[in-house]
């Protein structure tokens, strides 16, 4: 049991790495960019919402926070307090995609989709919707891993509800939550690179 | 009698259980990897039906069998059918599923429902993209260049895309369920440098699905993206850069070549260490060359890229680093000669595959060398010298190095023998009839002939016509083996344990295997290839 657990941990981490190596295309992506298009970044990055922004990482991090908790409480046997921080991590994460709803719904009133109906009052116009493009693919991925999340998270309270795990065995949990904690880091990065660029002395 | 009927048919993988169910939903490595076989054979018909058209087209200089193009679409199948499911899936996933757990001694591998979801995953990818091909293909090529394959074709490039998109994983699962089972099943006592080498051969190229192939994912991903969705990543009107797609394509698929040539190596490396009744020379180099190509070969990707718009210092760096990839696959070759020196060379089928795999891996590895130095790929690029190039590693290396490591396995995967003549027959036809192909491709690229055309000049008609004799060949060498090694699946008399007498943990247990591989945990106390301890009892 124990060599399956360490096992399961291995493949984990291998699969995070390629993870890792997945969103890494669409940041290569938006590093060329940027280097190149420093100016259309900024007007870009400017029709952000900061303060939404900002928001959804406090309550990222706070999922990440009640997800470690999740996890101690499944290892020292405390099944309630392990059901219970596994469903505030989903809140949290709920309300996350809720405010990134109302953000992408901004977008689509004020035009902001790139493709034929591209709408954008700027002198980078076209560069800008290579930044929004980027911002759409990360986001929208980020978003798709926190549904999946929310899959895995689902099956592991429910196992959890019928007390399946204890001291012994709680592997689930523990992958469960370096899932979610990778998700939680993805969103680390996206934050400054998305909606920090260049923003002193242009804030809100 | 009830007795010796018994002893004559003991439980094995195969008639443990037969019924269908028992096959589909098996978790059975041994079994996953006969499936795979199946599906990749499949595949190769599928691919090799499609190079005939494009050999048959090219038998005369007009442009009279196919439209150009259709000729696109039968170049674009054939190679995505070969690339994504014969050539990357052919040695990891049969060869590797059957055997890897029987080296390591352990009963399966670490994930063994894992890997039963990736030949769910690779058929259902398979299906989407053949769907692609059969709804009227594709004609991009295998490499999707954007802005062609975002918005200039109208041709099932979404449909494709989503399909190689969905078999990236089944390489991924495998790769790293083939990790997680190389660091945690392995038998006591045996340590890294007591590995075969085709388990080093399988650690690097795993390495190479787990890093390289999410972002081959992504890539499709974002050209689906700007084509469905209309987002901008290569779109040059926006300022995007199509040779971006490049840089991240090849980033993957340079590596790519690598998942398809490094487990032949490794299978070259147990069956000339077998054959030559020798331990294997410089072990330790031959492992850590594995290794060292599976990172330098992601270090090399922009020399697909030297006249499509890169810096020429850049440019410089690339080919400098493509020139080092090729040091340790030369390591490996020349260890392999030398092992081959004073051996007692044993001529059976497996090791004629493997001479035929020596002697175009170097050709192939050589010409290598032309396309990364500069000036020459100014000339020779996108001409049929690459095509050759390439061929002479995919199909004389790779595809030669499974034939070699098929025949060597097949005894312990059916536990029975094929007729050694017919095997040999065939190495020697497919080593003739894949000379005649592709050399003369080398020289109709050095004159000039560019390729995916489906016309040429009629003064390269007589290399053409030698190319397309070469194919037909070609076709008999691989055919030949479907017959003799279907008659032998049922008609072929018993292989015995050990029929090569080699050394390895495989060979240990029954052929074909019982169920759960070993009847007793196997304990290792020495390296790999002690051939020196063992006595020759053959004549």
């Amino acid at each position: 049991m124990a060599q399956q657990a360490e096992a399961s941990t291995l493949g984990m981490w291998i699969f995070l790495v390629t993870e890792v190596m997945f969103f890494g295309g669409l940041f290569t992506a938006y590093l060329i960019y940027r280097i190149w298009y420093p100016e259309a970044w900024a007007e870009g990055s400017r029709e952000l919402d900061i303060q939404l922004g900002a928001f959804n990482t406090a309550v990222l991090i706070g999922s990440s926070l009640t997800m470690a908790l999740a996890v101690r409480a499944a290892q020292t046997n405390k099944q309630r307090a392990t059901v219970g921080w596994l469903i505030s991590t989903m809140v949290l994460g709920l309300v996350f995609l809720v405010v990134k709803f109302f953000e992408y719904k901004h977008k689509y009133d004020l035009g902001h989709i790139p493709g034929p109906n591209f709408h954008f009052e700027g002198v980078h116009a076209s560069q800008v919707e290579i930044f929004l493009s980027l911002y759409f693919a990360m986001t929208g991925l980020h978003a798709l891993h926190m549904l999946i999340g929310f899959g895995i998270m689902t099956a592991i309270t429910i196992m959890a509800v019928r007390g399946r795990f204890s001291s012994e065995w709680s592997t689930p949990v523990e992958l469960a939550g370096l899932y979610w904690h990778f998700v939680d880091i993805v969103w680390i990065f996206l934050f400054p690179l998305l909606y920090l660029v260049d923003r002193a002395g242009h804030f809100a | 009698m009830s007795t010796t009927a018994a002893a004559a048919s003991p439980v094995t993988y195969l008639n443990e259980k037969t019924t269908v169910a028992s096959w589909l939903l098996t978790k059975d490595h041994k079994r996953i990897g006969l499936m795979y076989m199946l599906t990749v054979t499949l595949a190769f018909v599928v691919g090799a039906v499609f190079a005939g058209l494009i050999r048959l087209e090219l038998a005369t200089p007009a442009g009279d069998l196919l439209s150009s193009d259709t000729y696109n679409r039968v170049f674009t199948a054939h190679g995505v059918a070969m690339v994504f499911f014969v050539l990357i899936p052919v040695v990891p996933a049969v060869l590797g599923n059957f055997v890897l757990p029987l080296m390591l001694g352990a009963k399966d591998v670490a994930f063994p429902k894992l890997n039963l979801l990736s030949w769910y995953v690779f058929i259902l990818g398979m299906t989407v993209t053949f769907s692609a091909i059969v709804m009227g293909g594709v004609d991009t090529g295998w490499t999707f260049y954007p802005p062609f394959s975002t918005e200039g074709s109208d041709s099932n490039v979404m449909l494709a895309g989503v399909g190689i998109f969905i078999t990236g994983f089944s390489s991924i699962l495998t790769g790293l369920n083939f990790m997680v089972t190389i660091h945690r099943m392995r038998a006591p006592g045996l340590t890294w440098f007591r590995l075969p080498l085709f388990v080093w051969a399988l650690y690097a190229t795993s390495l190479i699905q787990v890093l390289g192939t999410p972002v081959v994912a992504i890539t499709v991903l974002m050209v689906a993206l700007e084509r469905f969705a209309h987002l901008g990543f290569f779109d040059p009107r926006l300022g995007g850069d199509p040779v971006l797609f490049q840089h991240l394509f090849w980033f993957y698929s340079h590596p790519a070549v690598y998942i398809m040539i490094l487990p032949p190596m490794g299978a070259i490396s147990e069956v000339i260490a077998c054959f030559s009744r020798k331990n294997i020379f410089g072990y330790s180099f031959v492992a850590f060359s594995s290794m060292a190509i599976a990172v330098f070969g992601f270090l090399v990707w922009a020399h697909h890229i030297f006249v499509a718009g890169i810096s020429p210092y850049s440019a410089m760096v690339f080919s400098f680093l493509t020139y080092a990839v090729a040091v340790p696959s030369a390591v490996k070759t020349f260890n392999w000669t030398a092992t081959l020196y004073r051996g007692a060379i044993w001529m059976r089928a497996p090791m004629i595959w493997v001479f035929g795999f020596l002697g175009l891996f170097l050709v192939g590895g050589l010409t290598g060398l032309f396309t990364a130095s500069l000036g020459i790929d100014i000339h020779i690029h996108d001409t049929y010298f690459v095509v050759a190039h390439f061929h002479y590693i995919m199909v004389g290396g790779a595809i030669m190095g499974y034939f070699a490591g098929l025949h060597f396995w097949w005894p312990k995967m059916t536990g029975r023998m094929y007729n050694d003549t017919a095997a040999k027959t065939s190495a020697v036809l497919v080593f003739v009839g894949f000379n005649l192909t592709f050399f003369p491709q080398f020289i109709l690229g050095y004159l000039g002939m560019p390729r995916r055309y489906h016309m040429y000049p009629p003064e390269f008609q007589v290399l053409n016509v030698m190319s397309t004799g070469g194919a037909a060949i070609l076709a008999v060498g691989y055919l030949l083996p479907m017959i003799y090694l279907t008659y032998s699946f049922f008609k072929g008399e018993q292989a015995g344990s050990n029929p090569w007498m080699a050394t390895g943990l495989e060979w240990t247990t029954q052929s074909p295997p019982l169920p759960h591989n070993f009847a007793d945990q196997p304990v290792v106390t020495e390296g790999a290839y002690e051939y020196s301890k063992r006595e020759m009892k053959v004549a």
